[in-house]
């Protein structure tokens, strides 16, 4: 606990996430090198760069899939370095995926209250033996997660297999997962990814909704500029596993550098 | 309303198992189960008790186990032992049975604990190929003791319990299998297994501790199997180590694949039908067609997997289905009611 000294940028505003030196290395390749994210609370984070750059490498060094092999993750101060990932959502970064991997032999809710689960304790002693509790934390468990439904539109899906929504709403389940687990920091993989204008839009929305309404701090993947341009206030651009800029978004999306790395010169 | 519907629902295997018990106990006090049929129940009910424990393991964990039979071993050899061994003192009582069941179910759940360790890092094939190789290993330990320990290549003699009721005992443990499997899989532990199985890498990355719930799945699924396997050492005068074989796990996990991935009631019902036909099929093939046997299990067990796999079939099979068959009844009933209301 001696390293978990919170963190406080020149605004007064806590330090959410902290990369210091971030690099891992695949054999031969460096696939994230030297990578400094510092996020604030209640921002809203976007992560792009051309495919390969390795932005999907750091959310899994974030969310202790790899161990870095050099750097550390701080998140609110905590050195997160080599925790596994459970352990690392425990303490409060959740994630999505850019192939969506929710629970599909599920039902809508039971893929929420899974993400519940460390929000209300109950023994497996308690629930194989019935006793009084297992019936109060199962009460508790549909009550929650039909809240989070609601705020996501999906509680008129709630008795559906996860398998069986359409893909858009596939995405805000996941989004409510995560958001169920209680994170102080959402990690969104390519949320728009095969997204239809519309269902992107929607999207949008609900991000810009949730993160008012839970005030989280929110990083995000993403190739769609619209979407980045129209919600992000902070980026940084990955190339080849290297920062090749980061700032203010307008300001990023007009560097000439980037627009080269991703457009070709 | 239909909260209560669901309430019946989910309590009605346990239900009609009783029910069944009962019904068969009746027949018993007035003299009329024959004595073949109550052999039958025993085997039914340890069948039931792999199948469903086996069905934690492989249609809710997710994971493939080919050494379910292994487990059952050691329930069988060790509770059996003790069994043998306290016969003596505190003579062929409940209480002897109640001592051999903790012994054998927690001899069983130790070695599902170790081979829960492996299961963390393996997965697929290489778990199956492991859980066999257990299997093996147990069944080939117990063959190889001597004499005067598990008995070796004759069988470990144990004690038979009052003949006539034991399928009572036996049906008992399946409520108490079913009570306990039931209410873990319908929790928060249950969820969170299913989840594992359905994506374990998203189980991980919502906070579930994968470790933990699939050692629970192993040590729980082994229990239920050696306390089958004490069951079955009291159904014996003898224990023999070669009915352990691979070919009884597979049997198991035909059951369990029958009766469909992840459905309890339909292990329960697969376990009942599948033990009922190798019995008719052994009583109606004697002599010189009873070498048949195995050939006509096999083809039934690959029409019935054709008819519920089969495209072709898809629409006979939507047609005439168990829940089709229930909706109609219960629609009836709903009219009958509805009509009856109407009336008064």
């Amino acid at each position: 606990m001696a390293e978990s000294k919170k963190l406080y940028a020149e605004d007064g505003r806590e330090i959410i996430i902290k990369t210091d030196h971030l690099c891992i290395q695949f054999g031969g390749l460096k696939a994230v090198d030297d990578v400094n994210l510092e996020i604030k609370q209640g921002e809203l984070y976007g992560l792009i760069g051309p495919n390969g750059a390795g932005k999907t490498t750091v959310f899994n060094l974030l969310t202790g899939v790899y161990k870095p092999t050099y750097g550390k993750v701080y998140l609110c101060g905590e050195n997160l370095t080599g925790k596994a990932p459970a352990e690392v959502n425990k303490k409060g970064i959740a994630r999505t995926f850019q192939n969506i991997r929710l629970f599909n032999n599920l039902t809508v809710i039971e893929n929420v209250m899974v993400g519940l689960a460390n929000q209300i304790p109950c023994s497996v002693f308690t629930s194989v033996v019935r006793l009084p509790g297992h019936k109060k934390s199962e009460a508790e468990f549909y009550e929650k997660a039909l809240e989070i439904l609601k705020v996501f539109k999906l509680d008129e899906f709630k008795d559906y297999l996860a398998a069986n929504l359409p893909y858009g709403k596939q995405r805000k389940l996941e989004i409510a997962r995560a958001m169920a687990t209680n994170p102080k920091l959402l990690l969104l993989d390519e949320p728009a990814a095969g997204m239809n204008p519309n269902e992107t839009q929607e999207l949008m929305d609900t991000i810009t909704f949730i993160r008012e309404k839970y005030n989280i701090t929110i990083l995000l993947i993403e190739h769609d500029m619209r979407l980045v341009g129209g919600i992000c206030e902070k980026l940084t651009v990955l190339n080849f596993g290297t920062e090749l800029a980061k700032g203010e978004t307008s300001e990023v999306l007009a560097n000439p550098e980037v627009i080269k790395a991703y457009i070709g010169e | 309303m239909k909260l209560k519907n669901l309430k019946i629902k989910s309590y009605l295997n346990y239900i009609l198992i009783a029910a069944a018990t009962v019904f068969f106990l009746v027949l018993s006090l007035t003299g009329n189960l024959k004595t073949s049929t109550a052999y039958l129940l025993e085997e039914m009910a340890i069948k039931i008790m792999l199948a469903v424990s086996l069905s934690l393991v492989v249609g809710f964990l997710g994971e493939l186990s080919l050494g379910h039979a292994g487990f059952m071993c050691v329930g069988a050899y060790l509770g059996g032992k003790v069994a043998a061994m306290l016969v003596g003192p505190l003579g062929n009582s409940f209480l002897t049975l109640v001592i051999a069941l903790v012994v054998g179910g927690i001899c069983a759940g130790v070695c599902g604990f170790l081979i829960g360790l492996p299961a963390l890092r393996l997965r697929g094939d290489y778990l199956a190929i492991t859980t066999l190789a257990f299997g093996e290993i147990v069944r080939t330990i117990f063959q190889n003791t001597s004499a005067e320990t598990f008995g070796g290549p004759i069988g470990l003699p144990t004690p038979r319990f009052n003949d006539k009721y034991f399928y009572v005992i036996c049906f008992i443990l399946v409520l108490v299998t079913l009570f306990v499997i039931q209410n873990l899989i319908r929790s928060k532990h249950g969820r969170a297994i299913k989840a594992i199985r359905d994506n374990e890498i998203a189980a991980r990355a919502t906070g579930i501790n994968v470790t933990r719930y699939k050692l629970l799945g192993f040590i729980m699924s082994a229990v239920f199997a050696g306390l089958a396997g004490v069951l079955y050492s009291y159904t014996k005068f003898n224990v023999s180590s070669q009915i352990f074989d691979y070919n009884y796990s597979i049997e198991i996990l035909v059951i369990v694949v029958l009766g469909g991935m992840g459905s309890i009631n339909g292990s329960i019902i697969s376990a009942i039908a599948i033990t009922f036909l190798n019995r008719e099929l052994a009583n109606v093939l004697t002599g010189d067609l009873a070498i048949l046997k195995d050939l006509v299990y096999a083809l039934i067990l690959i029409v019935i997997v054709i008819y519920k796999n089969a495209p072709a079939l898809k629409g006979f099979r939507e047609k005439y289905n168990f829940k089709a068959l229930t909706a109609k009844l219960t629609k009836k009933k709903a009219a009958a009611a509805s009509a009856e209301k109407e009336e008064g």
